[in-house]
């Protein structure tokens, strides 16, 4: 049951990641990627981190890629140009991507075979996760709450209109 | 209550990240429109989140071992792809309001 679960959103992952990077049209990549992503939200409750998974769908679907799609119809860019590199450089990066695949995946297998615990209400549950993040983890947490206030202001000055150029000096 | 099917192997997880981290590795390589390959590398940093999960699982019921360590980690990975994503995007609009285009072949503005 669990291996057919697994099964079935692996292959969905990897075919909609597939979409992603080699759909023309960026809308649809956006689309596939949120595919890919609520597959991968699937494996991380069989893997018992249910509130990643809920963490994954909530920020990255319902907020990033949303994001994503908002720039993309605000720009209204279209199927990009035809290729200007050659068709030699595409294949030297897809042997090695498939060489790099081919590596891991052979380490990872050599170094599997850990018998894993099962998964009980009290291995899964939030509330450990909740008391480290708050202690152990508490500086980090502030951190990123400081880097997430900066980007938001980052963002808001890069995306702003500029100001009109003054006697003749352009900005 | 133990779940009362047998788990899938942590090692085929990690076959499966290493292989859509391939995948988003040639589509940052290989497209030249600047959404596309941002799109490509929030795959790339979802593969390793795959990964750190897998990982912690292994942990997950074994006495004295802290598997939320892992988690965690995926946990403050999410918050930076989401300020990331928030200046990348920005930086995208204020390149297009410049050039009118995102295609990174046509911004080498920087290139010597």
């Amino acid at each position: 049951m669990e291996l057919l679960v697994f099964g079935v959103f692996a292959l969905l992952a990897v075919l909609s990641a597939i979409v992603v990077v080699s759909h023309g049209n960026p809308v649809y990549s956006v689309m596939s990627l949120v595919l890919t992503l609520v597959s991968l939200a699937v494996l991380f409750v069989l893997l018992g981190a249910p509130f990643l998974a809920a963490l994954l769908v909530l920020v990255y679907t319902g907020a990033i890629l949303v994001l994503f799609l908002f720039v993309l119809m605000l720009l209204n860019v279209g199927r990009e140009s035809a290729g200007a590199e050659s068709r030699v450089m595409k294949g030297v990066v897809g042997v090695g991507a498939v060489a790099f695949a081919a590596i891991v995946a052979s380490l990872s297998v050599s170094l599997g075979g850990v018998d894993l615990a099962p998964l009980t209400p009290e291995l899964v549950a939030v509330k450990p996760l909740a008391r480290a993040l708050f202690s152990t983890y508490l500086l980090p947490f502030e951190i990123v709450g400081v880097l997430l206030l900066a980007a938001v202001i980052a963002a808001t000055v890069l995306a702003r209109r500029p100001e009109r150029p003054t006697e003749g000096s352009r900005s | 209550m133990s779940l009362p099917f047998e788990t899938v192997p942590v090692h085929w997880y990690l076959v499966l990240a290493a292989v859509l981290f391939a995948i988003g590795t040639v589509g940052a390589l290989t497209r030249r429109n600047g959404i596309t390959i941002f799109l490509s590398i929030e795959l790339m940093l979802s593969s390793v989140n795959l990964t750190l999960v897998a990982y912690s699982r292994q942990f997950l019921g074994v006495a004295g071992a802290d598997a939320l360590t892992g988690q965690l980690t995926v946990f403050f990975v999410l918050a930076v792809a989401a300020a990331e994503a928030a200046v990348g995007l920005a930086l995208f609009i204020a390149l297009f309001r410049n050039r009118r285009t995102i295609d990174i072949d046509r911004i080498n503005l920087m290139r010597w």
